[in-house]
């Protein structure tokens, strides 16, 4: 049986496809401006991977901020559900799910089935979402995937007061002027988003396993920050950025199963 | 098929008819010799009755939040508020009702009126300073009198501290002879005393009868009717339409009317909503899922107690207890302790009061989950709401927070708040209904 999630974020579109309930193909794709097109083109490549069409498709959800765009999709379910499912396949053990994307900055509390049982999401604000990153990169003037190996190499804690991304940029900028190395202030920027989202994380009151996953937690600058704001161990699961599809797919999975498909 | 059968308010009209009357008398009070006063509504406004019952108000509270639902309006006046030097973080309402001084505009068309006086209860530090800053908006000739209320939560009412408050209630009545120029009428304050009692307790009543399920009354359209008691709550009109109001939802509940017919799922919210974005208690209807109301509205309008058996009631009247209200200070005295012990009052104090009021109307109307307004608009009621949302977890109700500002529409995301309300629902194991 074939079902698959679709996860349309701010930034990119992913798409999982599981054959009974196993993985069988993923793919990804800038979600661009026509995310109705994009998301549909992506779906039809990643089932053509996994040797499918649409019409072997027993269910399919769709997440994520653009859910609403997909046509295709059987059912819709909430980043929040997506989230702490996908974090439950990864990590049995998941009790507490960060998940950081472009645009927004999320924490899960969850039970041993992957039920939510609190959430907290970050209200209007850049500074705790992976856009943060990037424009931080840019005032930086280093790649974005240079951003988290730089931090790493970090020699001393330098504090950075930014609230918001607008002033965090001339933060930055003034840093640079005084002399600050790249390493200490890329540190800096991933300590004051870990710091955001920690404390949003804090709200729903932490329970291990913490579970990292979006975009975010393909940088290990960040993770190191989060660890040590948290003071915890934090998993990061293969493919972060996919989680959400795959929870999605899971849920898919469960409802045509619960359905009797075959 | 709807799972309950629903019809509109009776009442709804003669509510709808009563709050225009409310802002004509104000607009046109000197046109007939009458006089006008502005204040807060959380003033003793039972007290200017005294002058004659030519005598209207205008409460600012609920004139921001009109000016807020207006949002074009709204915004020029947020914007003549900041322009004029007050920051942007202060009471909303209170910047909705500057701002209409400074553009001299009124929501309800026209110039903004002008009051014959002001006056005003210091329940919080906005509305220590909001008439004081309006009066000189207004040209600074405009009669100013404040109370002082200071005195801590109703369980720690003792007689000095009602004595202190009765005191500037009499200096304020010698007060207002002196700037209006009249001679101040006892046994009308005295009726508008009882007026105010029976009606707060009516509206507790009324909300009492959400209990049932399903419930008979919607958030939303509760805060059509709850206004009244925050825009003349010592008016015989007020009384008379909640009597009304009352017989009527008691006539709901005996045929099973709901107010929300596919009701599967109860929440309550805590404090102020964003005025300007109403619409998201229609969306979570979607899902079936009635809002029984809000501390804010049972609250405020509502008068409340402990009843023997456990229940949250509606508070028994000092005419029930048989309170004498013979001479003016017997008045004051009953009116000062009556609303000392409003609800809304309380948890200026101490957060823990709020939650705990929140959790007992959570048991008593059989709520699901509760939504909480971090609401940038109001620091006064906001305060402590983190702490609010702990307690009633851990009483066993999910909670669901949203940020936003009752009174400035820039500070609310209506998209992510119907994101968040989604996510919320799916916790609750509710899915959107079939239209």
């Amino acid at each position: 049986m074939i079902t698959a999630g679709i996860d349309i974020g701010a930034k990119c579109i992913k798409v999982v496809i599981l054959k009974d309930g196993k993985l069988a193909a993923k793919a990804m794709e800038l979600s661009g401006f026509d995310q109705k097109s994009m998301s549909e083109q992506l779906y039809k490549k990643a089932l053509a991977e996994a040797g499918a069409t649409e019409k072997d498709v027993a269910y399919t959800i769709a997440t994520g901020a653009g859910k609403g765009e997909f046509a295709l999709a059987t059912e819709r379910v909430t980043e929040v559900t997506a989230d702490a499912k996908g974090a439950n396949i990864a990590d049995s053990k998941a009790r507490t799910v960060i998940s950081v994307g472009a645009e927004e900055g999320r924490a899960i509390r969850c039970d041993a089935a992957g039920k939510v049982v609190d959430f907290a999401i970050n209200e209007k604000c850049a500074a705790g979402a992976g856009a943060f990153t990037e424009a931080m990169a840019r005032a930086l003037e280093v790649k974005v995937e240079e951003l988290g190996p730089l931090s790493l190499k970090s020699q001393n804690a330098v504090p950075m007061n930014a609230q918001c991304a607008v002033f965090a940029e001339s933060e930055v900028v003034s840093l640079v002027h005084s002399g600050t190395s790249k390493q200490d202030i890329s540190r800096a920027i991933h300590d004051a988003i870990a710091s955001r989202i920690s404390s949003m994380a804090r709200r729903i009151s932490i329970e291990n396993d913490v579970v990292l996953i979006g975009g975010l937690g393909k940088n290990p600058g960040f993770i190191e920050s989060l660890k040590r704001d948290l003071a915890t161990d934090v998993f990061v699961p293969n493919d972060p950025e996919f989680i959400s599809a795959l929870g999605a797919a899971h849920i898919a999975w469960e409802r045509a199963s619960s359905k009797g498909g075959s | 098929m709807a799972k309950y059968p629903t019809e509109p308010l009776k009442c709804w009209n003669k509510a709808k008819a009563l709050r225009q009357e409310y802002y004509d008398n104000f607009v046109h009070a000197r046109e007939r010799g009458a006089i006008r006063w502005a204040g807060g509504a959380w003033a003793f406004d039972a007290v200017p009755y005294g002058l004659g019952e030519d005598v209207f108000p205008m409460t600012g509270e609920p004139y921001g939040a009109s000016t807020a639902f207006e949002s074009e309006f709204s915004l020029k006046c947020l914007e003549a508020t900041e322009n004029a030097g007050y920051a942007r973080d202060l009471c909303s309402y209170m910047r909705n009702y500057w701002g209409s001084i400074l553009l001299d505009k009124f929501t309800f068309g026209g110039e903004f009126p002008k009051p014959d006086f002001m006056w005003q209860a210091h329940i919080c530090c906005s509305h220590a300073k909001w008439y004081q800053v309006a009066k000189e908006l207004e040209g600074g000739k405009v009669p100013y009198y404040c109370v002082d209320v200071a005195v801590g939560p109703f369980d720690t009412i003792a007689p000095n501290k009602v004595d202190y408050i009765v005191g500037q209630l009499l200096d304020g009545i010698d007060w207002m002879e002196k700037v209006t120029g009249r001679t101040y009428n006892d046994r009308l304050l005295i009726q508008a005393v009882k007026n105010e009692t029976e009606a707060m307790s009516t509206w507790a009543k009324i909300c009492s009868l959400n209990k049932n399920v399903p419930a008979p009354l919607d958030e939303k359209s509760m805060y059509s009717l709850y206004v009244f008691g925050v825009l003349m709550k010592s008016s015989p009109k007020v009384l008379g339409l909640y009597k009304d109001l009352l017989a009527e939802m008691q006539d709901r509940v005996k045929r099973g009317i709901a107010a929300v017919p596919n009701e599967q799922c109860r929440v309550m919210t805590d404090t102020q909503p964003p005025w300007a974005f109403l619409d998201v208690f229609r969306y979570m209807e979607k899902y079936g899922c009635v809002s029984i109301g809000s501390l804010y509205t049972y609250g405020l309008t509502g008068m409340w107690e402990v009843k023997p058996n456990g229940d949250w009631g509606p508070k028994t009247t000092p005419m029930e207890r048989g309170v004498p209200m013979n001479t003016r200070e017997e008045a004051l005295k009953a009116l000062v302790e009556w609303n000392l012990a409003k609800p809304e009052w309380q948890h200026f104090y101490d957060p823990s009061l709020k939650t705990d009021m929140m959790v007992r109307i959570a048991r008593q109307w059989k709520l699901n989950g509760v939504i909480l307004h971090y609401n940038r608009g109001c620091e006064g009621l906001s305060l402590g709401i983190a702490e609010n949302r702990l307690g009633i977890m851990k009483a066993g109700f999910p909670v669901m927070t949203f940020e936003g500002n009752m009174g400035d529409s820039r500070e609310f995301d209506k998209a992510r708040t119907m994101s968040r309300i989604d996510s919320f629902m799916e916790t609750l194991g509710m899915k959107k209904l079939e239209s």
